[in-house]
């Protein structure tokens, strides 16, 4: 008998159906069955935040989640970021801060820089440091990081009055 | 990894009936945030897991003039930390809930799990003891309450019993004039694990200078998160100044019961529960200064 659940979710926008094994996490499933491989495997206990996704528009470690719980639920990974009218601001600034060296932990700094911008598109230095404290990265010492994530506010701003 | 069984249960009766008879092996799903890393590193054997947040209610905050907070069991830190009327009342436990973590672990982890977990660490305990908070359990032999101050018996030990459940945890509304406070040591700005953690909660009189009634709680300095009465009662009649807050301190250190691991050494952990004590007491009582109707500082 199989003991594989049925998950019918909306990933980046599209229902998106998959089977997986009760103990297998969002993480695996999103890598793994569906290839979606943008999403980060690093620490797998919640302290790293490579693995972040958007679950309900929330902020969540993807490693944290069962697959099984994604049923009935929308994700937005890094894969959805971009829109028909190209990188989203905060990928483009992350390219114009140089806000990344090797680059891991990209995906997770911008989908938790997506999830603070979507609540406080003028966070201070304090706020995005405070939110992005469950996101390591290795490389950078996060200076570019803040950078980049306070200038996307700002392009989003200008973008949202013009 | 092993597999184990997956539910979902969407009432709380079902939900007893496949946690009771999952034996041993069955164990709570609620943020996850503590039972899936326990799984992975291999530290619990899960061949059941229940996952509750899809019973009614028991994502829920509730905030009532009468009753006060009820917290569902399956209700998140975070949650907690955006409820403006929340932290109004209750700013000790969201001084506490807010430091859990980070962003995304606060989204998933809940307080009810905190609690369970029954860490000598964790950090909503302390609060919830001084705010005479109690936990509200179902099970197969019915419904009963406990109050947080007893709950925990030892690290990752509480008084559920075997096909217990919890429920909700209830925080009692505070008389006027009072206000509460959590504050921890930690090595880092944020995401680790309390060194020590002191909550307290104030109360005081009309003219604001006389402390009426008090609590002092301690957590990471004994095998359970700990009340010190004798700490809250010392301070009953003194004027709300450092001196008196150094008394309570005194009896805090004495009451704790540390031990040396890799966070900090028993003689450290003693010097921050004086230090702790008195900085929580302030705080709490320039809180309870304003009323008690404060938010987070």
């Amino acid at each position: 008998m199989s003991t594989q659940i049925q998950v019918n979710t909306m990933v980046n926008g599209e229902a998106t159906e998959f089977r997986c094994e009760p103990h297998q996490n969002l993480l695996y499933c999103l890598r793994e069955i569906l290839g979606l491989t943008g999403t980060k495997e690093g620490c797998s206990d919640g302290n790293c935040g490579s693995c972040s996704v958007l679950l309900d528009d929330r902020l969540v470690n993807s490693c944290l989640v069962l697959g099984a719980e994604a049923d009935g639920r929308e994700i937005l990974t890094v894969e959805g970021l971009e829109s028909w009218e190209g990188l989203h601001p905060l990928q483009e600034a992350f390219i114009e801060h140089d806000a990344l060296q090797c680059g891991f932990c990209t995906p997770g700094m911008l989908i938790a820089a997506k999830a603070l911008l979507d609540r406080n598109l003028e966070p201070t230095e304090k706020e995005i440091r405070e939110w992005m404290a469950g996101n390591l990265c290795r490389c950078t010492g996060y200076d570019k990081i803040v950078r980049a994530i306070n200038h996307a506010g700002e392009s989003l701003r200008s973008h949202e009055e013009s | 990894m092993k597999i184990f069984d997956y539910h979902a249960p969407e009432t709380l009766l079902e939900a007893i009936r496949l946690h009771a008879g999952g034996g041993p092996d069955s164990h709570l799903l609620a943020g996850g945030t503590d039972i899936l890393v326990k799984h992975r590193n291999r530290a619990v054997s899960i061949e059941s897991l229940v996952d509750i947040k899809h019973i009614a209610g028991l994502r829920e905050l509730t905030l009532d003039e009468e009753t006060g907070l009820t917290i569902g069991a399956a209700a998140t830190c975070g949650q907690l930390r955006e409820n403006r009327n929340v932290g109004e009342t209750y700013a000790g436990l969201v001084d506490a809930v807010s430091q859990i973590g980070g962003v995304a672990i606060q989204n998933r982890a809940t307080v009810g799990g905190n609690v369970c977990n029954a860490a000598p660490s964790a950090d909503s305990v302390p609060p919830l003891i001084v705010e005479n908070a109690v936990c509200v359990v179902s099970g197969p032999a019915g419904e009963r309450t406990i109050p947080v101050a007893e709950f925990c018996t030892g690290p990752g030990k509480t008084l559920l019993e075997s096909g217990e459940i919890l429920v909700s945890i209830r925080v009692p509304v505070p008389t006027s004039s009072t206000g509460g406070a959590y504050q921890r040591f930690i090595p880092r700005h944020e995401m680790d694990i309390a060194v020590v953690g002191v909550a307290a909660s104030v109360t005081l009189d009309g003219d604001k200078h006389q402390i009426i009634k008090a609590r002092v709680a301690l957590g990471a300095v004994a095998a359970t998160p700990l009340l010190v009465r004798e700490a809250g009662d010392v301070l009953i009649g003194l004027e709300a100044v450092d001196d008196s807050y150094a008394k309570a301190a005194e009896l805090c250190r004495e009451a704790a019961a540390p031990i040396t691991d890799l966070r900090g050494s028993e003689k450290l952990r003693r010097h921050l529960i004086g230090v702790l004590v008195i900085r929580v007491l302030r705080k709490a009582a320039e809180r309870a200064r304003l009323n008690g109707a404060t938010g987070r500082a």
